[in-house]
């Protein structure tokens, strides 16, 4: 008895702070009248919002009395979601595998974006979901590799898939540049300087102006070619529409742009998932687990962050080639801030070092917002909410389990409870 | 009696660690021999673990020497080691007095993190792994053989693949200690390896360290539990306020009046009922 009381006083509270907030901000309304501005009150709609609330808050913490009888509850969840992973990995590539027959142009435009995220999700996950190494200026190595691109294929002339891996590479070198002098800190220590890096490329970019052009940013950058075929409006030699005597569309370049991102997003996958199952993918999850353990074992903990940081700034600056590639133009205001959290967001959305859980919160987080788009001004509200909601019903993210990197028998999976989140 | 052996596998000469003013360890030294268990001894607060954390690389000694001898003659100079290098390079591994499994991953992930250095250079640093070449894969099949061996040796086959964070206590203890032997090291230090054990598994525990022995490496451990102690130990080390109190055979440090009037202040009662409370 007592137990329902509790959840009834802790409702009609929060009623009470909502009657404070909405008061003034939903039952005030101003208006113009003819002698000036006018007050309008509306109490309906104050007394609506505060009902809301009074019976969400209640009905939130009777489901939470009621979640805490049964502790086995979430673990079943996420297993049984797990063994329906096995499927909807597979399924989630056909339908990326075919989508440029099933929809059309802006659509696989939105796609390609997608997919850019989900690289990038993927290349920060091998930070921090497997090494738990958090890292707020993954921005950084985007802007690299993108700016390497521009800058190497403009003064070089080379192609895009010339320049692509010098990108990557000199992405990596950048993470090892970060990695040095950030190898004692962890936690949220760790966070601010990767977020001051970010910060730091940012602004050296859009200074550096007899390099970068600074804020006017590089225009003309090269696109990307199929075996030296080009895309152009023309049908001319050399094109890919005079190749193929094909009318020449607008379209097959995006066509031609989703693939290449699928295919760069799948040989991140692809590595990971190899790396994973070796060695080094193993000992960063050790890393994650227990820092001081792994020393005791004799691995140099020095080499396996700054591995971890390489590998993830090389996808990252693979992404940030793509980008630059398929924009044509690049500026400093691409690389903000703003793109390192979304890109994190959606590997903790995801639920952090799992790959399908990248993809999923990636088409939530990028496509989703697309989406609601009819819904104008709402829909970063909608989208805010589900995010709030998401982070009470699934805190670890949307897949929070760990598959074991190896096995003798079967292999179990293993739920959060056990799996240490990483804090640098 | 003894054939002439090398140097001793383990010299500790007047070793010091201060933090600020306090002296945590005052000028000690000792020796542990080769193919023998040595139990490191000591009222709280005597600076046990503060030694061990010395020895295995965690703390840089503020002076004094750890040489660490092999059977083949290499020496290490351990206080001059990066702390990765003492548990590779020179053999010497180690437990937690809270025990650090990584409780996230499956029992035979952790032993094979502890074989990290052999798989690492079978896959040529990672870049001959992930395109499938070079020997990985035969490196990869002897380090679960080994891992295998030692499962059924601490009893945990049928958890292979459980995540660790999920073994109960004795179990997790026993991995860590497994864990720890999969680095192969010469030298195997123990951080109050039976705390908060049964009794039970704390005679399984001996039975495991005394194999351990017989299978050629040797060990430190540090002690409360005086049934373990006085039962496996070969030689024994007693501490107090940093100081090296007493040393020898059981036999002659529960015999030693320094060491009952540590334990129990001044007073000729013997230490064996003394250890009840200390444990």
């Amino acid at each position: 008895m007592t137990r329902a009381k509790t959840p009834l006083v802790d409702a009609f509270l929060s009623a009470l702070i909502a009657l404070g907030l909405f008061a003034p901000m939903v039952g005030l309304v101003t208006g113009v009248g003819p002698h000036g501005i006018t007050l309008t009150a509306r109490p309906r709609a104050v007394l609506a919002l505060v009902a809301a609330v009074f019976v969400g808050r209640l009905a939130l913490r009777l489901w939470q009395a009621q979640r805490r009888l049964v502790p086995a509850a979430p673990g079943r969840f996420a297993i049984s979601f797990l063994a329906a992973a096995r499927y909807i990995g597979p399924a989630l590539l056909a339908v990326a595998l075919v989508l440029p027959a099933l929809v059309g142009r802006a659509s696989l435009d939105l796609g390609v974006l997608v997919l850019t995220y989900v690289m990038l999700g993927w290349g920060l996950n091998i930070v921090v979901g497997l090494a738990g190494l958090l890292d707020l200026g993954y921005v950084a190595f985007y802007a690299v590799g993108a700016y390497s691109y521009a800058l190497i294929a403009e003064a070089s002339g080379l192609g895009f898939w010339s320049c692509l891996p010098v990108a990557g590479l000199l992405a990596a070198l950048w993470g090892v540049t970060l990695g040095f002098p950030v190898l004692r800190l962890r936690g949220d220590y760790l966070a601010i300087v990767t977020l001051a890096f970010g910060e730091i490329i940012r602004i050296v970019l859009l200074n550096w102006v007899s390099l970068t052009n600074g804020p006017n940013g590089i225009s003309g950058i090269p696109r990307p070619t199929l075996f030296g075929l080009r895309f152009t409006a023309g049908d001319g030699p050399g094109t890919f529409a005079g190749f193929f005597h094909l009318a020449p569309s607008p379209a097959q370049r995006v066509v031609f742009l989703y693939y290449v991102i699928l295919g760069l997003a799948l040989l991140t996958n692809w590595v990971t998932i190899r790396l994973r199952r070796q060695p080094l993918g193993r000992v960063w999850e050790a890393l994650r687990e227990d820092e001081i353990a792994c020393r005791s074992l004799g691995i140099n903990v020095t080499t396996t962050k700054l591995t971890a940081f390489a590998v993830g700034a090389f996808f990252g600056g693979i992404a940030g080639a793509f980008f630059a590639t398929r924009q044509g133009f690049i500026s400093p205001e691409s690389f903000t801030f703003m793109e390192s959290a979304t890109v994190l967001a959606i590997v903790v959305l995801g639920g952090m070092g799992s790959q399908l859980g990248v993809v999923l919160a990636a088409v939530v987080m990028i496509g989703g917002p697309e989406l609601f788009r009819p819904l104008a001004d709402d829909r970063m509200l909608i989208f805010g909410l589900a995010l709030v909601v998401m982070m009470v019903l699934r805190p670890r993210g949307l897949i929070s389990v760990r598959t074991p990197s190896i096995a003798l028998g079967k292999g179990e999976i293993i739920t959060a409870d056990f799996v240490t989140e990483g804090h640098g | 009696m003894n054939p002439p052996a090398p140097a001793p596998l383990l010299e500790v000469v007047d070793l010091t660690m201060r933090f600020g003013g306090l002296k945590a360890i005052d000028q000690l030294s000792f020796v542990a021999r080769r193919g023998e268990i040595t139990a490191v001894i000591g009222p709280n607060g005597a600076g046990k673990t503060t030694a061990f954390n010395c020895i295995t690389g965690f703390y840089r000694p503020s002076s004094g020497a750890l040489r660490l001898t092999h059977a083949d003659g290499r020496a290490f100079q351990l206080e001059r080691l990066p702390g990765h290098r003492i548990a590779r390079r020179a053999g010497v591994a180690r437990t937690f007095q809270n025990i650090r499994l990584f409780a996230g991953m499956t029992v035979l992930e952790n032993l094979l993190v502890a074989q990290h250095a052999p798989l690492m250079a079978a896959t040529g640093f990672g870049v001959l792994g992930v395109l499938g070449l070079g020997g990985y894969a035969a490196a990869e099949r002897r380090a679960i053989a080994k891992a295998r061996a030692w499962l059924e040796r601490i009893d945990l086959m049928a958890r292979a693949d459980a995540p660790a964070g999920a073994l109960p206590y004795g179990a997790q203890r026993r991995l860590e200690i497994a864990r720890a032997m999969c680095t192969d090291p010469v030298l195997l230090c123990l951080d109050e390896p039976a705390a908060g054990l049964n009794p039970r598994e704390s005679e399984e525990l001996n039975t495991l360290l005394l194999r351990i022995r017989d299978d050629g490496c040797s060990l430190l451990l540090i002690e409360h539990d005086m049934g373990v102690v006085m039962r496996i130990s070969d030689h024994i080390i007693v501490l107090d306020h940093g100081r090296k109190i007493s040393d020898g055979t059981p036999a002659e440090v529960r015999a030693d009046p320094h060491v009952i009037a540590a334990y129990l202040g001044e007073g000729d009662e013997g230490i064996e009922q003394e250890t009840e409370s200390v444990a």
